[in-house]
């Protein structure tokens, strides 16, 4: 799979939920539709819990990955305005 | 708009729902909402309006807070008899949200101010608790073509209905004329369930954050009758009334009315 180059990228490490999801929205409130977020965190709630809230939002989920022992990144996709 | 860090907080179960987001808090924060008494109905929908982030709220009221009051009025204290009830509720909304910019208004309206008191606000609330202010808003609001977000109660029983400026019926359609002072029950008479006004001033509360974001469906053209005793809302259609004296085709009343004297207004 070739690598998604991201149109904004957020850090929300040491975020818990609510406020993973609540400045991942915002993030993608701020793009253009077609444009990538991706989303570096480190709580793994949260890691199932965006990708789900995107996909009920609108939004596409390309990619959820653990990059460490500690890391996940997640790709979304702006599909709904 | 950028959210400070406490603003994230704050609104966060906002900024979650698919319907408000960040654009609809940003909506919120720049809307102006005028709030007719600060009693039993204006002091919840106060209340949730500076919780929600309103970012101008007016309140008018001429009364001061009484003991008697504080069955129902939830936004004043035994810290606050003697003081106007629009100071009162000002202290309590800034100490709920130092967002909101609360003008506290201490009158009573007439046909000569009620025009330039609510032009700069976007969607009016009526929480007043007798009929000649309640005809003078109707009136007022109709001719400004601002959104009206009508409440009253009695003893058990509240109702509330969305009136829009050129869309679906005005007050009069409903009633015409304000009754005969002798009709209406004497302040020994109109007793209220004290919580009653929290729920049809939340319901007051609704109305106006979905007029401001643009979502759901409003009660226009239509009264929500809401029965305490027996937990029974009922959604009554109100048809526009073309003989309407305000509103209708050929309008009898064509600048504003006070209805002064022989009403009697409960503590």
């Amino acid at each position: 799979m070739s690598e998604m180059i991201p149109d904004k990228k957020i850090n929300i490490k040491g975020l818990v939920c609510p406020y993973t999801f609540v400045k991942s929205k915002l993030a993608i409130e701020s793009m253009d539709v077609g444009q990538v977020l991706e989303i570096l965190l480190d709580y793994e709630e949260a890691s199932r819990s965006i990708p789900k809230s995107m996909e009920d939002h609108g939004q596409k989920v390309l990619k959820v990955e653990k990059v460490n022992d500690t890391d996940w990144i997640l790709q979304i996709r702006k599909d709904k305005d | 708009m950028d959210f400070t860090d406490d603003q994230l907080l704050r609104y966060s179960r906002h900024i979650i729902l698919p319907e408000v987001g960040g654009k609809g808090q940003a909506k919120i924060a720049g809307a102006k909402v005028f709030i007719v008494g600060a009693g039993g109905l204006g002091c919840p929908v106060g209340y949730y309006l500076t919780a929600a982030g309103v970012g101008t709220i007016a309140m008018v009221d001429n009364d001061t807070v009484e003991m008697s009051n504080l069955q129902r009025q939830i936004a004043h204290s035994v810290n606050t008899i003697g003081m106007p009830k629009v100071e009162s509720a000002k202290k309590t909304f800034e100490a709920l949200n130092p967002d909101v910019n609360i003008i506290a208004i201490q009158k009573r309206m007439s046909k000569d101010d009620i025009a330039d008191l609510i032009r700069d606000y976007d969607i009016v609330v009526d929480g007043s608790d007798n009929f000649p202010t309640r005809y003078l808003v109707n009136d007022a609001c109709f001719m400004a073509k601002k959104p009206l977000v009508s409440g009253a109660i009695l003893r058990f029983e509240g109702q509330v209905t969305t009136i829009l400026p050129g869309e679906g019926p005005c007050y009069r359609c409903l009633f015409e004329e304000p009754p005969p002072p002798g009709l209406v029950p004497s302040c020994q008479e109109a007793g209220v369930l004290g919580v009653l006004p929290g729920v049809i001033g939340g319901l007051q509360a609704t109305e106006v954050l979905k007029l401001i974001l643009g979502k759901g469906e409003v009660l226009k053209g239509e009264l929500l009758i809401y029965n305490a005793l027996k937990t029974t809302f009922r959604k009554v259609k109100v048809p526009k009334n073309p003989a309407c004296p305000l509103c209708g085709q050929n309008p009898t009343i064509t600048e504003l009315i006070d209805y002064n004297e022989g009403y009697c207004s409960p503590q």
